[in-house]
């Protein structure tokens, strides 16, 4: 077991504690290890706010994290976390940019080259070590971010829609590489994502989360033999039902416009 | 078209030296530019007061400039760094500098005459103030505004709170801190001619030079002497931004 979820709920207070949003009500689950899941729900549902509490940049109101039999709802640990926009430093070259964490640990450069080589190599990034992040495209950048986050060797890796501003050919050729890199690695994976394409082509898993204040509507379980065909029966049937209780909770809540 | 540049001011001083030629411009109070190349020539090997060549002053001047720039630096980039990173800091020292900041380097001038005599210590205070202001304040902004994702990016990878402040904030402030030392340079630069208006022991400055070529009525080298001094700016304006694209090869 790897990171369980107890009873999260998460309120922002605006004007001096007058006015409270919650966001989250109350979310418990179990992501077992070496497991992909992915999050999705209504936009503006929370999903993001869920994994900035797992990573340690919230805290929660209420609930525990509890990750390898600790409670991490206090403090940062070792979760790794791939952001949407892939915050990289600008003013870090790629291989500057994948040692920092080393960097931070103290890692003697010597070894933390080497080990970033390694990574650089195997994420396709050879040649452009000493280019910085605005020398890359977007793809390359995002692929920056994720050897960054796993040359720590997280427990968990967490991902904030990390594709979601590539198009969409780059977008299905991180999959894939996601994919492959995950096979091999058994990294426990937490993909938060509003594409239920995307989700339905990486995941073991689904989980739903409700309208705000979000709870776990349902778990769909993807049991699509891997290597997947995006345009499978199987495939379009999941995504049919991921859709349609997406659909009926937009009917439910209204839309929440942002 | 790059010859665009140049039609102006070439047909401007073609002008102004035919009218200079003609006498409807008075050579006593704008000299051709003619003679004031001779005027630039003068300084350079004659010198004013004589003996005292152009070189010398620019030499002095820069010194100066050179001194209380660099004390500008030394405390204002620290001192921003740490004000933009505690806002308790901020908030403690921020009224200070507010009533501080309004007043005019130049108005300092005769307290630090009364603190530091005439000389090269009263010059490179001027300067220090004049510099000072831009710099600490553009450090501090280049602190707040560097941006929120980059802090939790660096949490996420286990950061202390020392960690982000010399990984994070300090590089992620260099661009704004390049902005304020610009700015300081060229205050500086100005102020600098003018409190070498009020006198210099040791007798060099080009604001020296250029009042003492007032007092014996030599319109050529003041005129000259400020083109040197324009001249001068623009190159350390110059070199600044040069380092500034060196060191910012990331942005």
């Amino acid at each position: 077991m790897a990171l369980e979820l107890i009873n999260v709920a998460k309120s922002f207070y605006t004007e001096g504690n007058k006015n409270e949003i919650q966001v989250l009500k109350d979310i418990s689950c179990v992501i077992e290890e070496g497991r992909f899941i992915s999050i999705t729900g209504p936009s503006g549902c929370g999903k993001t706010t869920l994994l900035r509490i797992i990573a340690g940049l919230e805290k929660t109101t209420r609930g525990r994290v509890i990750l390898d039999g600790k409670d991490i709802s206090h403090q940062s640990s070792r979760v790794g976390l791939v952001f949407q926009e892939y915050a990289l430093f600008p003013w870090r070259t790629t291989l500057q940019n994948i040692t920092m964490g080393l960097e931070i640990m103290g890692v003697p450069k010597q070894e933390r080259v080497k080990a970033a080589m390694d990574y650089i190599n195997m994420f396709g990034l050879k040649g452009f070590e000493h280019y910085y992040p605005h020398e890359l495209s977007g793809g390359m950048q995002q692929r920056v971010a994720i050897a960054r986050t796993l040359i720590m060797g997280p427990k968990i890796v967490l991902m904030d829609e990390p594709f979601a501003s590539l198009d969409s050919q780059t977008r299905n050729d991180l999959q894939e590489f996601l994919l492959d890199l995950w096979q091999e690695r058994k990294d426990t994976v937490l993909f938060v994502t509003h594409n239920v394409d995307e989700a339905v082509f990486l995941s073991d898993e689904i989980i739903v989360l409700s309208n705000r204040p979000a709870t776990v509507v349902t778990r769909v379980s993807v049991d699509c033999p891997r290597p997947r065909d995006r345009t499978s029966f199987e495939c379009n049937q999941i995504r049919k039902r991921v859709l349609e209780t997406l659909r009926e909770l937009r009917r439910d809540g209204g839309r929440i416009d942002k | 078209m790059k010859l665009d540049r140049y039609i102006l001011p070439v047909s401007l001083i073609l002008t102004w030296q035919l009218l200079s030629y003609f006498k409807v411009l008075p050579g006593y109070l704008l000299p051709s530019p003619l003679k004031i190349l001779a005027g630039f020539r003068d300084l350079l090997i004659t010198g004013m007061p004589p003996h005292h060549l152009l070189y010398n002053h620019v030499r002095y001047s820069l010194y100066r400039v050179a001194l209380g720039f660099s004390m500008a630096c030394l405390v204002g980039i620290p001192l921003g760094v740490l004000m933009g990173w505690s806002s308790r800091l901020r908030t403690m020292i921020s009224p200070i500098i507010e009533m501080i900041r309004p007043i005019p380097p130049l108005a300092w001038i005769p307290i630090a005459i009364l603190w530091f005599g005439i000389g090269i210590k009263s010059a490179a205070f001027i300067i220090f103030l004049g510099s000072f202001f831009p710099i600490l304040l553009n450090t501090i902004s280049g602190v707040l505004s560097v941006n929120n994702i980059f802090l939790e990016a660096a949490r996420t990878l286990n950061a202390s709170e020392r960690d982000i402040f010399f990984k994070v904030l300090i590089p992620g402030s260099i661009p704004s801190i390049f902005v304020g030392m610009k700015i300081g340079m060229g205050i500086g630069w100005m102020t600098l001619v003018a409190a070498e208006f009020t006198g210099v022991k040791e007798g060099y400055g080009l604001g020296y030079m250029i009042m003492t070529a007032r007092d014996i009525q030599r319109p050529d080298e003041i005129i000259a002497g400020m083109f040197v001094i324009g001249a001068i700016g623009l190159l350390i304006n110059y070199a600044l931004a040069s380092c500034e694209s060196k060191i910012l090869r990331w942005r």
